[in-house]
């Protein structure tokens, strides 16, 4: 079958499932109702824009929090969960009760459901009235609960990587008299991260769209915000606005992701012709 | 104690891998300048031997001194200790995403802290001396194996380290190419290089070697010069292992 032909194919087989979909929607008894609830266009721009005298917030605005919990949750995830991966890969006598407790940690935290664990963190630290600790915003609470979770599966994607590099690897490394750090460092985690990087990015994706959770304990992220608009004017167009907006947010990592894995399979195909 | 022109001295080595003796009680010494051929099946242990010199395996019982100093005894400097001990794999072990430049110079400029462009000069002049000048930006997977062997060389002389351990060097090799590997271990011979090579090649044992052990289920069965023990072995396990050997051709 010729290239072309394809294209064509496809664009028509595509359009004909859309157009069927969208029949079907236009079609269903509640159709009228079910649209002018989730997307009524004037719905939309209100939510997206706010009006703090109706008394809602911008959904679009509200979005930027998400962003600002997301970035720093990664980098602290980032380095967090290298530590535990580290940990758990020890094996000396001494570390013995820190591969423990970091074992029992990973246990508990991919087992814990995060809505969960931010509700712990969000209102139990408060309640301890310790100082500064216990003063934080709400979305420090957050992005804490967001760390510990996903430090937990992180650290077990760093470990499957680590695993990835051939012991080989390591005693040709500490046999050069390289320190169990230096070898990591330079030997060992540069191999692991063509291994980690999708499933890493994959995680990513998951933590942005779950910085809605926090708004649970009331910080005004995007589906907090929806959420506000839609109790104030009895209308869910506001979610279909955050639903939009997330979308944008994830739907770049999500491409780069596949762009990376494609490199990746081929530069390994190339290099096992050459 | 020992003397200093013992590079390498072992007493009572063993060593187990859960229920698998591999060592049962290795004496064996090695003086500075002195090339010892380790020939035996495989699973005789010589791999094994090399690794515990190199620290790489810990050991269960005996002692084990290098230049003069116990390097098994309780808190001593490992990577310190490897500074003098080099040991080239079978398998190479380069590192993979590293041009052969920065594998021979990672550990120069990381461990011994050259600067780098002294560490690159230096590095330059060994691949040079081994005819590998203009293999110093190709990556390993680029390079036959004879010659990502004589880089993992390489590698390891650019530490100048005073004792070179050398595990079956050549036994992943295609047979055409494992003449350059051993002409290369034959000039550091003869540039005095102390050596303890496990080796499959019969022939170029008997050539290079001062000395020459044959290991069998964890022991050293016979040490002795390879004249000696190639012609007349002494030991029945010897001469049955050199019979198998002639058998097949490799001697």
């Amino acid at each position: 079958m010729s290239t072309r032909r394809a294209v064509v194919l496809s664009t028509v087989s595509t359009i004909v499932v859309l157009a069927a979909l969208t029949a079907l929607f236009l079609a269903a008894p509640g159709s009228k109702q079910v649209r002018h609830t989730f997307f009524s266009p004037h719905d939309m721009w209100q939510s997206l824009i706010g009006n703090p005298k109706q008394g809602y917030y911008s959904v679009g605005e509200a979005l930027w929090l998400n962003i600002r919990m997301f970035l720093a949750a990664e980098v602290l995830i980032l380095v967090f969960a290298l530590v535990i991966a580290v940990i758990r890969q020890s094996t000396g006598p001494v570390t013995f009760p820190l591969r423990v407790i970091s074992t029992v940690y990973v246990d508990v935290f991919r087992g814990i459901p995060l809505i969960l664990v931010i509700l712990a963190l969000g209102f139990g630290v408060p309640a301890l009235s310790l100082q500064f600790v216990s003063g934080q915003s709400a979305a420090v609470y957050g992005v804490a609960a967001l760390v510990l979770s996903y430090s937990a599966y992180v650290s077990e994607v760093y470990r499957a990587g680590l695993n990835s590099v051939h012991q080989s690897q390591v005693a040709a490394a500490r046999s050069l008299g390289l320190s169990r750090w230096t070898a990591l460092r330079y030997v060992i985690l540069p191999q692991a991260v063509r291994t980690i990087i999708p499933p890493l990015l994959n995680d990513f994706i998951s933590l942005q769209k779950d910085t809605a959770l926090v708004g649970i304990l009331g910080a005004i992220e995007a589906n907090k915000a929806a959420e506000i608009y839609s109790d104030t004017v009895f209308n869910y167009s506001s979610y279909t606005v955050a639903a939009i907006l997330f979308l944008i947010l994830t739907i770049p990592l999500a491409r780069f992701t596949d762009h990376l894995i494609a490199r990746d399979r081929r530069r390994r195909l190339a290099g096992a012709i050459s | 104690m020992t003397e200093p022109s013992q590079a390498v001295r072992i007493e009572g080595l063993r060593k187990s891998f859960g229920a698998n003796q591999v060592l049962k009680g290795i004496d064996l010494s090695l003086a500075t300048h002195e090339v010892i051929c380790l020939i035996g099946a495989s699973g005789s242990g010589k791999s094994t031997l090399l690794r515990c010199i190199n620290l790489l395996e810990p050991i269960d019982a005996g002692r084990i001194w290098l230049l003069g100093q116990e390097i098994t005894a309780l808190g001593v400097d490992e990577n310190a200790v490897r500074r003098h001990v080099g040991i080239v794999f079978q398998s190479f072990n380069l590192f993979p995403h590293m041009s052969v430049l920065r594998n021979v110079t990672l550990a120069p400029v990381k461990v011994l802290g050259t600067p780098r462009s002294v560490a690159e000069q230096e590095a330059r002049e060994l691949l040079h001396r081994f005819g590998l000048a203009d293999k110093e930006s190709d990556f390993p997977d680029r390079l036959s194996g004879g010659q990502q062997q004589r880089v993992a060389i390489v590698r390891a002389l650019a530490m100048r380290p005073q004792i070179l351990l050398l595990d079956e060097v050549t036994s992943a090799l295609d047979p055409e190419l494992v003449a350059e590997v051993l002409d290369l271990i034959r000039e550091l011979a003869a540039g005095g290089m102390t050596m303890l090579i496990a080796t499959h090649e019969m022939g170029f044992a008997r050539d290079i070697a001062d000395r020459v052990c044959f290991l069998e289920d964890g022991l050293i069965v016979e040490d002795a010069p390879p004249g000696e023990l190639f012609t007349q072995p002494r030991d029945e396990r010897t001469q049955r292992f050199l019979r198998r050997i002639v058998e097949a051709g490799r001697l």
